[in-house]
Formats: structure tokens, sequence, C-alpha cells
């Protein structure tokens, strides 16, 4: 009998929220998830997105709104009555129990017979590729080994839902790419419904089906990876989806399409995001690699050109990561082919597509009515 | 086949064999160790081998003539069962009431540092005041006993000090807030997160603290019980004050102080004490023995 997914239709979140005395940290909240999804809430400290998860998990009761599974509220349960696996970010394995009784420990709590729960152990040491450890205390393996065991302890179980807390975040730089790999084939070959915490945007766009950005407690967009990598609803999710380049201006004009932006003297033109107009603040958003050094006045795109003198040069393996400063004290990431000195005056350009122009104001809390036009399949 | 010579600094190389000169520091501390403790101990230990002509007389055994005495003499040799008999209770309820209290204590709600000042305050109370105290609450006249007598709870007034009762009560008062104190401390250092883990794999609250909290908890439980059964073996004052110090609480103490100050016994005195010591240390051996048995590494917390 191999692992499996306890199956359901859906999962749905309903305006849940949790407020810690006058302090919201999450509010209002709207997901449904289909089984089989991979979804990840991506944010910056403090965003609501560990709340979220320990509400889902019942560590953390609503105070408000609700979470049906297939129609049948859940919120009202406590955590062990949930059937939920959840992976801590410091593991939290049980130190005085083997490896093996670690992950044996929900099935004995829910009184799976003993050979059974042998055989699925068994199954599940296997899965994370730790025979050879089985025996050991957690103390006595490494850190990406200890996570391994800690997503096996909440895979044995056979949940209807995973929760992952920054699972791969006290792991170093190699170690992360390699569990990254091991928790998206895992979730391929298991095909476990899972939710999935972390402020990393390359981990959020490489594993998951679907991503909730957040930002102070509020929902700021929902959607595929490729929905926000190329549309970015505001500069808060345009920062998390790689736009580094994020300099406040004002919006001089917008016609068919085309924004002009006034940067203090320099103008930009760029695609706009929403209702934009003329005279608002706006912030001007360029991924690095979209800007480009002209090597030449022709070489400049659509009327974009920024004189800036190199501060930083960083090696990058087959580019180099330049950060320019142009006269008035602005800064932009940009990447080269060719190792420009510092110190050297150089113009940067970038194709009015590649620049998007969004509303300086995000949406203000408690008016999330723009996310949820946005909440998109 | 001599290295060069090394240019490390004199203490670099004192180091690398091993000595640091900073360590002469402790020299003034080993000096007052010796002539405070080490010579008055071993001191001790000699007077038990050198009896007085009567315990000879009555005992025969020559240099261990006192341990003769000992062990012969049920008087005498009765109160260690007497001593383990409120030590062991005391010291075993004082751990096992701590364990709860410091669970809800570590939960954060209003009031919680007046109750747990309140648990810790008796701490500062001596034994004697302790004592008192319980014969003026406790007494015959006391308000305990008035007060149950008003409601009609009871006719006559229940005798709660000058017995076992008595010496047990201030044994717990004054020993129960080391035990929360030393429990409090190693349950913070049990990671929140490996509850957290056990209530979403399923476990309700007793399997958490049986499986999760307990074994981690046991090792500083052991330690607790000792340091508390050790300060309640050496009960005194209110043994004599609040006890029954002819019987039921004539304890090891007790007797030591019989030969010392009423006997002038003092090498009979010294042997008591000396056996006292022994029986300690046995006990302490066999929760020492047993804690071994148990997982000892990280708790996965800060502490």
């Amino acid at each position: 009998m191999a692992i499996s997914a306890t199956t359901f239709e859906s999962l749905e979140l309903r305006g849940v929220g949790r407020s810690f005395g006058e302090n919201a940290a999450l509010s209002g909240l709207d997901l449904t998830v289909k089984a089989g999804e991979f979804i990840a809430l991506l944010g910056p400290s403090g965003c609501g997105k560990s709340t979220a998860l320990n509400c889902l998990a019942g560590l953390l009761p609503l105070t408000h709104g609700q979470i049906l599974l297939d129609g049948r509220r859940i919120d009202t349960l406590p955590s062990e009555k949930r059937g939920f696996g959840m992976v801590f970010q410091s593991y939290a394995l049980f130190p005085h129990l083997t490896v093996e009784k670690n992950i044996a420990f929900g099935l004995q709590m829910r009184g799976v017979p003993k050979a059974e729960a042998a055989a699925r152990v068994r199954e599940a040491i296997a899965l994370v590729k730790l025979e050879q450890h089985a025996k050991k205390l957690p103390g006595q393996l490494s850190g990406g080994q200890q996570q391994r065991v800690a997503i096996a302890r909440a895979v044995v179980l056979e949940p209807s839902l995973v929760l992952m807390d920054e699972p791969l975040s006290n792991l170093d730089a190699k170690l992360r790419l390699d569990m990254r790999t091991e928790i998206r084939r895992l979730h391929q070959t298991l095909g476990l419904t899972t939710i999935y915490v972390t402020h990393d945007q390359e981990e959020a766009l490489s594993l998951a089906d679907r991503l909730v950005v957040l930002r102070e407690g509020h929902v700021q967009q929902i959607g595929t990876p490729d929905e926000l990598y190329d549309h970015p609803r505001n500069w808060h999710v345009a920062d998390f989806m790689g736009y580094r380049n994020l300099v406040p201006g004002t919006l001089a004009s917008v016609q068919g399409g085309v924004a002009t932006v006034d940067l203090g003297g320099v103008a930009m033109t760029g695609t706009p995001v929403g209702s934009l107009a003329a005279g608002e603040a706006v912030r001007v958003a360029v991924r690095p690699d979209d800007l480009v050094v002209a090597d030449g006045a022709d070489a400049v795109r659509d009327g974009n050109a920024l004189d800036a003198t190199v501060a930083v040069v960083e090696y990058h393996g087959r580019e180099f990561a330049v950060s320019a400063t142009t006269d008035d004290g602005r800064t932009f990431h940009v990447r080269t082919a060719t190792c420009p000195e510092p110190g050297q005056r150089i113009t940067l350009t970038a194709r009015a597509a590649r620049v998007l122009v969004f509303a300086e104001q995000l949406a203000s809390a408690g008016d999330d009515s723009g996310a949820r036009e946005r909440v998109l399949v | 086949m001599s290295a060069p010579r090394s240019t490390a600094s004199l203490r670099h190389r004192l180091a690398e064999r091993g000595i640091d000169p900073l360590l002469m520091l402790v020299l003034p501390a080993l000096l007052f160790t010796i002539a405070l403790f080490v010579y008055p101990f071993a001191y001790g230990i000699g007077l038990t081998f050198q009896p007085t002509a009567a315990t000879v007389q009555k005992w025969g055994g020559g240099v261990f003539a006192n341990y003769l005495a000992f062990f012969g003499d049920p008087f005498v040799r009765d109160s260690v069962w007497i001593t383990m008999r409120l030590a062991v209770p005391a010291a075993l309820f004082n751990v096992v009431l701590s364990v709860p209290v410091a669970m809800v204590l570590r939960r954060r709600f209003r009031g919680k540092r007046l109750l747990s000042s309140m648990l810790v305050l008796p701490i500062t109370l001596g034994t004697v005041l302790t004592a008192q105290g319980l014969l003026i609450f406790a007494g015959r006249q006391g308000w305990i006993n008035r007060a149950l007598e008003a409601i009609g709870l009871i006719d006559e007034p229940l005798k709660l000090v000058n017995n076992y009762l008595g010496v047990m009560f201030s044994l717990i008062i004054t020993g129960f807030p080391f035990a929360f104190l030393l429990v409090s401390s190693y349950l913070s250092g049990i990671d929140p997160s490996l509850e957290a883990a056990a209530r979403t794999l399923g476990a309700g609250w007793w399997s958490r603290f049986r499986k999760v909290v307990l074994p981690l908890l046991a090792p500083g439980l052991a330690t607790t019980f000792i340091l508390t059964f050790v300060l309640a073996f050496s009960v005194f004052p209110s043994a004599r004050l609040v006890g029954d110090p002819g019987g039921t609480t004539r304890v090891m103490a007790l007797m030591a102080y019989r030969s010392f100050g009423e006997q002038l016994d003092y090498p009979m005195a010294s042997t008591i004490a000396l056996l006292m010591g022994v029986v300690e240390l046995v006990v302490v051996a066999i929760v020492f023995a047993w804690r071994s048995l148990l997982y000892k590494g990280s708790t996965g917390g800060k502490g």
C-alpha cells in the first residue's frame, strides 16, 4: 500500500482573519484550494503568512471567517482532529525519539495497528531516502536530513493537506536547491495538496501552482506563477517578482497604453498598470535584466536614457551585476555582459514594454476589493 | 631531533601543556575549602572511630563501636526510616505538584506575575517563621480549626501540628517554591513547537504530556527531586517545633543533636551525621542511576 493523499474535493477559506487585540495579523483571506494543488503564501516577515498557516493547522484560533473542507466547517475542530500534516521551520522533531519513532508518532496516535504502522514508516523512510539513519536520534542528523524526517513524519499520515512553514530557511544555499527539488518530487509522486509559506520568491515561483502574495495581513494578488511574474498588480508584488528597480516619480502623462514619468528631470516611458492619472505619484519598476547599458546614441530604446555612474560591480559568472547611481542620487541595478569600471559613466535604457508604472499608493488596509477582483482561476 | 624553538608567548606555551596561570586565582578559595570543609569533615570521620569508653563498654567492637551502636540501638536506627518517611513523600509531592503548576504558568494570562510571586514567596521565609505561623494557623485554637468548627464540619479540632502532618506541611511550604522554580526553568527549555508538532500529528493533551513533555522533562525532575529530598532529609527546626520530636518526627538530625547537645557524645553525633550523608548519597545514587537511562540531550528550546 503506497502512501497517497487522503482525497477531498476542495478546501475553502472564507474571509479568514486573525487579530491580536487591536492588531490584525491577517484579514479577509479568501482562497479555494483544489485537491492536489501546491499553493505558496509569499510575503515579507510580518505579512501574516505564518499566521494564516497556523490558523489552518488549528494552532491559532480564527477571529474571523471560516475554513471549510468539502463544505464541512473545520475551523472549530482542534488541531489534533484536523488530520493535516505540518512541517515546521525549526523541524520540531522529538529529540528523544529515533527517526523511526518520530515518523511513527502520528500513526501511533491514530491507533494504526503495529504491523501496518511499521510498514508505512519503512515506506516513508524509503521515500525520503533515510534508510541508513532510521535508528538515529534527530541530533545526530544534518539539517537537510532532519528536514526530510520532518517531511516524512507529516506525509506518512496521508494527510489531506500538508502545511509547510518556511521549511528551507534554515538550510544552506546548495541544500536548499536540492530540498526544493525533493519537495516538488514528493508533491508530484504523492499528489499531496500543499500550502507552503515562504519569503523567497524563487522558491514560491518554482514550487507552486498558485501564489498568494500577502502584505500587512492583506492579500495583494493571487495567481499562477506566470501571471504574477508577467503581470504584477502593484509595486509590492512586482518587488517580489524580481523588479529590483522601483524608482519613485511623478506621472507626466498617459496616452494609449504608454505612461511618461518624470524622474526628477529625466523622463522615462513605460507601461501603466491599473488606472493612473497624470500628476499622480508613481513607481517605475524595471527588472535588472531588462535594463541595458546603451553602447551608442542609436541603441537607446523607446527614448529611455538614464545617465549614471557605476558604483559597485559584482561578478555573477556569465554576467556582472552593476549598481549605478544617477546624478540625483537614484540607484539602478543592471546586468551587463562586459565588466565596467567603478566610476565609469554609462547610459541605461529599457524598452517601454519592459518598464511597468504602478501607483505609489497601495490598496489601503481594509480596502481589498481590488485583490478580490483579481482572484483568478 | 629538537623542533625549532617556539616563538609563541610563554602563556601560549603553558596553555599547550594544559597549564593556565589564571587558575592561580582559585587558590584562596581552595584554601578556604580545605580549612573550612575538607579538614573538619575528615576530622569528623576520624571522630567516628574514636568512640567514648561508655559506648565501647556497651556495644563492643573497638573503634567501630559507634557504628555498632547506631545499627544496634533501635531508637537510633529507626530514625533512618522516620526521616525517609518524611523526606521521600515530601520531595515527591513537591515535584509532582510543581509540574502541573509550572505547565499552567507557562501560558500567558492576567495576574500571572502575581501568582508566580506568591508561589515563590515562601522561599524567603525561614523555617522557624514557617513553624511559628503553622502553630498559630493550624494549631488546636488556630484559624483553620476554628473556621471548620464554625461551619460545623468538625466537632473536635483536627490535630494538624505537633505531629507528622505538621512537619510535612512545613516541608511542603519551604520545599515547593524550590521545586516550582526548578521545574519552571526546565520546562522553559522545551521548545513549544514540539507540542505544536505533536498536536498536528493527532496527539491529545495527555499524549502530548506523556510522550513529549514528560520524557524531555524527566531528567530535570530527577534533579529537582534530589534537591528537594536533600532539603527535606536534613529537616531539623520544624521537626522540633511543629513535629513530635520524641516519636513520629524523631529524624536523624534530631538524633545527632541529641548525642551532641544532650549526651555530649561527639563521636556518636559525628557517626549519625556521617550516616545521614551516606543515606542521602544512596538515594541520590539510585535517582541518578535511573536518570542515566533517560534521554538527556537537547530539548530543542533555548534553555
